[in-house]
């Protein structure tokens, strides 16, 4: 078994008083994408600086390929390590090309990756004039570009789809995807990302420095129990007076829709079936920014039945 | 090694884009010819006068506005790029904080150091075709190198100001108030004591006190050397004291180093 490429056990923040992180324990494997959610303040940017080492933890212990990241010996491991922050804004008087120049060689890499780089996210066009004259997405590109220094073996990316239009997002979603076949793994950190279910491998969801819930997107439907939305057309009143089905319309204005338990699923899609007049059905499972909120609206921290939880996927993985 | 030079380069390149380097180049340039050639104005001619009174006149120039010039050049260093969010960033490259910063200062300090060269340079050439004297080539050497280490003093000073403070208005605050101290009341703080303390204060005790000021060790330097009636104020009693140039230029030399080992030590404690 090899072993994880990051390993977080109970870690804690303290700042003065406040606590950003309070006992947090995960592990990363090499080509996982992790996807980090939770609000501002939840302490998502705290976790990625202590993974990158550029803060220590109160308690606990932080590694990160094998050492502990803010230790010395872990300076190599740096290079290795690509970090884009939530805001950062680049040397405005420095032309793209050069501002990336100038990163790549404080990791070791000359001119020539830079411009590959800018070709890469798409702005070689720009790369020539000064960075002030760039826009939001732009600037973004830039910024990932940054981040995408030298193939890193691990990706910390903090909002990184914000103020990026919706081809910029798929073509970085795209290179996530790439550098996961490669072998690289990424944590994405994001309040909600809307399309990016299918690019990450699990999901971690932080309140208030807090754990809330850890696992794949199927451990954590499983664990959140939400209905299935399912809406038939074409069936006017039937559903209304079918006894089983009436039970799950949905209490809202909308009349046609179907809010049904995950286990219930099959026996009422076989039921709507069943009648002749269907003409369509739509079947949405619970998606990423409901669990979000489902999470969020429990009761802080439900340990009992969670703990267990993510135990057991600890146990699997190892 | 490389990774200073790479940030020294990049803050050259910065220095150059921002158009600094041409315009304290210019600023120096065209103040300090126009003291060395119109210098006599106030006797009536134009022309240039001695060597002493054009050090003198240049000397009292290049107190006000080195440590200006390098303050407004540095301040913003390091609370600017934390402010945009760089310094977190490459925090965590292969980069040390001393090395960041010692690539910064030399970076910075290259742009001071070549703008006081070209800029005092040119008086120096005027001066030098004018008099045909190898004296000129000797005393602005000197002037050249204790007004580069003015220059580098201030960019240290203003690294401090810029690493202990969290917002850019602030420190550009600070750093006007630091000029202001050390370019204007602190001289006048040491006239009032020597008139307000009777003859107390040795010129050896004044000289030491002046040897808190980098302001005021450059005017020594450069003025202990000259006729004393083209030396006003404090210094001309300063100037009488025995303190050799070179302890001089060690004084100075300390009030880089020193600044500078205390910023890379603020550094390393700051948490981001």
């Amino acid at each position: 078994m090899t072993t994880p490429l990051i390993s977080l056990q109970n870690v804690c923040k303290q700042y003065q008083k406040l606590h950003a992180l309070d006992s947090v324990s995960m592990t990363l494997n090499q080509g996982e994408v992790l996807g980090l959610f939770g609000h501002n303040g939840a302490g998502k940017t705290t976790m990625m600086k202590l993974i990158l080492g550029v803060i220590s933890a109160s308690s606990g212990s932080v590694e990160v390929m094998g050492m502990a990241p803010d230790s010395k010996e872990a300076w190599h491991t740096r290079a290795k390590v690509g970090y884009l922050p939530e805001n950062v804004s680049f040397y405005d008087q420095l032309t793209g090309l050069e501002v990336l120049t100038y990163f790549a060689k404080l990791k070791g890499f000359n001119k020539k990756t830079a411009i590959d780089l800018l070709e890469q996210v798409g702005i070689s066009h720009a790369m020539k004039r000064q960075v002030k004259t760039y826009s939001k997405g732009m600037r973004q590109r830039l910024g990932l570009a940054q981040a995408f220094i030298g193939k890193p073996k691990l990706l910390l990316l903090d909002e990184p789809t914000v103020g990026l239009d919706p081809i910029a997002t798929r073509d970085f979603y795209q290179t996530v995807d790439q550098l996961k076949t490669q072998g690289s793994s990424v944590i994405l950190c994001s309040h909600v990302l809307p399309g990016v279910e299918q690019h990450i491998d699990r999901a971690m969801i932080l309140s208030g420095g807090k754990l809330l819930a850890s696992g794949t997107l199927a451990q954590l439907r499983q664990q959140a129990d939400l209905p299935v939305r399912i809406k038939p057309t074409g069936l006017n009143g039937s559903v209304n007076s079918d006894p089983t089905l009436s039970q799950f319309l949905s209490a809202g204005g909308d009349k046609q829709t179907l809010m049904v338990p995950e286990q219930e699923k099959l026996a009422i899609l076989k039921q709507l079936l069943s009648y002749d007049s269907v003409k369509d059905i739509q079947v949405e499972p619970a998606n990423l920014e409901q669990l979000y909120q489902h999470y969020l609206a429990q009761p802080l921290p439900l340990f009992g039945g969670k703990k267990s939880g993510s135990k057991n996927s600890g146990a699997k993985k190892s | 090694m490389m990774q200073i030079l790479t940030v020294a380069n990049k803050e050259f390149q910065d220095g150059l884009r921002n158009r600094w380097l041409v315009s304290i180049t210019l600023i120096f340039t065209v103040l300090s010819l126009g003291l060395t050639y119109f210098g006599a104005a106030a006797s009536g001619s134009i022309g240039i006068t001695s060597l002493s009174t054009t050090i003198a006149s240049l000397a009292s120039l290049a107190v006000f506005l080195i440590p200006l010039i390098a303050l407004l050049l540095s301040y913003d260093s390091f609370v600017g790029e934390q402010e945009s969010g760089t310094l977190l960033l490459l925090l965590t490259y292969p980069l040390s904080k001393s090395q960041l910063l010692l690539g910064k200062f030399f970076g910075q300090g290259a742009i001071i150091a070549l703008a006081i060269f070209l800029g005092f340079g040119s008086s120096a050439l005027l001066l030098y075709f004018q008099m045909d004297s190898s004296q000129v080539i000797a005393s602005f050497a000197l002037f050249i190198f204790s007004a580069v280490l003015l220059g580098l003093s201030f960019t240290a000073i203003a690294y401090l100001i810029s690493l202990s403070v969290s917002e850019k208005s602030k420190a550009a605050g600070f750093a006007l108030i630091t000029w202001f101290f050390f370019a204007l009341a602190f001289d006048l703080a040491l006239l009032a004591l020597l008139v307000g303390i009777d003859s107390d204060l040795g010129q050896q005790g004044l000289t030491q006190l002046m040897m808190l000021n980098p302001a005021d060790i450059f005017r020594l330097v450069n003025l202990s050397g000259l006729d004393s009636s083209d030396v006003n104020g404090a210094i001309a009693i300063a100037i009488n004291a025995s303190m050799s140039q070179s302890q001089l230029i060690l004084s100075l030399l300390a009030w880089v180093a020193i600044p500078l080992s205390l910023a890379i030590f603020i550094l390393k404690k700051k948490t981001l």
